[in-house]
């Protein structure tokens, strides 16, 4: 947390400072819709809370952090290597991510889906401790510097600093999640997906392969984390193996606010968490050391009130 | 047509399913009637590939479909209408028909069933739009049933579908049923309404705790003093 920190200081000495935080605060938000949608679609289709999601993040950020290293990159691009760049590392973690986490559900989590509901939550939280290792053994516990890739500049507007890359964030972001929502709505598959939520076993009756949709929504989850891990490289600059431990605490708590298996309430949630957080980082006495304290007050007090979030949850029908 | 030979079959350590024997054939309507926890719903999930048989053989024209996965049946142009419906509650009816398409690619002939089903079912064209969960019981019982029509089926099981509706809702079900038949779709029929099934049954199997323990005509059913005593209240 450390690096946010230094990332608002950075913003925050402009005129406005409440918009300002308003603008850190959607751009971190973003971030976070778009992990939190990871964790609400795999809830969504065999409710289990992805314990790994954060981790599976973790990855993207690490691998493309190699890729990185490896092209030799240390200074801001410009022009067509710019967006070659950014593409191809998009491509690289939403792939790393997407397979990784379906991977996972093909190892892990498809065997344990008859077993008691406990039995795939604590395999979940295994695979996150397996990741993270695998990445401590690998890399070490250090920081590392990611290269200052992104251009540097922006504008002001109403005294509030609005860097290039703050929109890239937003728009690559909202795109995902107009493309995401699109699928769903639109597509058979995205149909069949809704389906296989909603009651695997009708789904399945409908001639809905269960097995071969629920793999989708982890790539499709994974993706989306993937695309997030590029993006958060460059904005908070550091790579490290736990950046998915905290992040993905955040994220989740997006997508339960939002209320859980929710796609529109996980962007709703993130954005709001997003928002929350950088406004108490910057209002509340001492704020940066409370900041999570104070999300995860937010999160308690909605839950007392509206125990399936502020959008509704959508999980499995009963029978 | 469709033929269960032998078949034990059950969930975890219990046995629903004892030798159970049935055969379908082609253009017939046959009724499986029974008690509850009789099997009834054991046996359709068996021939649906969501309950693996432990001996015996679900066969369709002579192919084992036992082995070849729920969408493996469903690709066979069977379409079961389940028990309690089990409509997409958070899909439009639309959606729900075109989910009960889901096999078929050709979207000419998708459209084409569609109107077939909405002119089966006029009351569900007006409600094109709504959301499934939002449908009284009876319109989610056509829903169902369009749904399952909508595979374009050669055979249709139906899971109790006149439960938990109006004495009128159950004579508009059963007259659906005909009219399904009369498009020349066979139908696999399980009943608790053992009266109105049997009165438009070609024949009919009686299962007792998973034992089939009749087997006849649905007319000769109709006076059988068994059925009649158990399932027809005198």
């Amino acid at each position: 947390m450390l690096t946010l920190a230094s990332v608002f200081a950075a913003n925050s000495s402009s005129s406005n400072i409440f918009l300002q935080q308003i603008e850190n605060g959607i751009t971190l938000g973003a971030m976070y819709a778009l992990v939190a949608l990871g964790y609400t679609l795999v809830y969504g289709i065999i409710e289990l809370i992805n314990f790994a999601h954060g981790d599976i993040f973790m990855w993207g950020t690490v691998i493309t952090f190699i890729v990185v290293q490896m092209m030799g990159l240390n200074h801001p691009l410009s022009g067509f290597a710019l967006v070659g760049v950014l593409l191809l590392l998009i491509i690289i973690g939403m792939a790393v991510s997407a397979f990784l986490n379906a991977g996972l559900e093909r190892v892990a989590y498809r065997r344990l889906r008859k077993a008691p509901r406990l039995a795939p939550l604590i395999a979940a939280i295994g695979a996150s401790f397996i990741l993270e290792t695998i990445v401590q053994l690998w890399r070490g516990t250090n920081f590392y510097a990611f290269p200052d890739i992104f251009p540097h500049g922006g504008f002001t507007i109403f005294g509030a600093r609005v860097n290039y890359l703050d929109i890239f964030i937003v728009v690559l972001a909202v795109a995902m999640m107009y493309g995401l929502a699109r699928f769903i709505n639109t597509t058979k598959l995205g149909r069949a997906m809704r389906a296989t939520a909603q009651d695997p076993e009708a789904a399945a009756l409908m001639g809905v392969n269960i097995n071969r949709t629920i793999s989708i929504t982890f790539l499709i989850g994974g993706a989306l984390a993937g695309a997030a891990a590029v993006v958060y490289n460059m904005y908070i600059g550091q790579v490290w193996y736990l950046t998915g431990f905290q992040l993905g605490l955040i994220a989740f708590t997006a997508a339960v606010l939002g209320g859980i298996g929710n796609i529109y309430g996980a962007v709703f949630g993130g954005f709001l968490i997003g928002l929350i957080q950088s406004l108490a980082i910057q209002f509340i006495p001492g704020g940066f050391q409370w900041s999570l304290a104070v999300v995860f007050a937010v999160l308690v007090l909605i839950l007392v009130f509206r125990p399936s979030g502020l959008l509704g949850q959508q999980v499995p029908d009963k029978v | 047509m469709l033929e269960l030979h032998n078949v034990n079959a059950g969930y975890g350590p219990s046995l629903v399913l004892h030798d159970v024997t049935v055969q379908v054939n082609k253009g017939e309507i046959v009724c499986l009637l029974g008690a509850n926890a009789a099997g009834k719903t054991t046996t359709m999930k068996t021939i649906f590939g969501l309950v693996k048989p432990r001996s015996g053989s679900v066969t369709l024209e002579g192919e084992r479909i036992d082995t070849v996965g729920t969408d493996g049946v469903i690709k066979r142009r069977l379409a079961l209408v389940p028990e309690a419906r089990r409509v997409f509650t958070r899909m439009s009816v639309r959606e729900n028909l075109e989910m009960g398409a889901y096999m078929i690619d050709d979207r000419a002939a998708i459209t084409q069933e569609m109107e077939r089903v909405y002119t089966l079912f006029p009351r569900l064209k007006e409600r094109d739009k709504q959301v499934a969960g939002t449908l009284s019981g009876g319109e989610q019982q056509m829903l169902a049933m369009g749904r399952a029509l909508m595979a374009q089926p050669r055979l249709i099981c139906m899971d109790e579908p006149s439960m938990g509706l109006s004495p009128i809702l159950v004579q508009t079900v059963f007259d659906t049923i005909q009219r399904i038949r009369e498009q020349g779709v066979t139908v696999f029929l399980v009943e608790q309404n053992a009266f109105m099934a049997l009165n438009i049954a070609d024949r009919g199997y009686v299962l007792q705790q998973g034992h089939i323990v009749l087997s006849d005509t649905a007319k000769n059913l109709l006076t059988n003093d068994l059925v009649r005593r158990a399932y027809l209240g005198g």
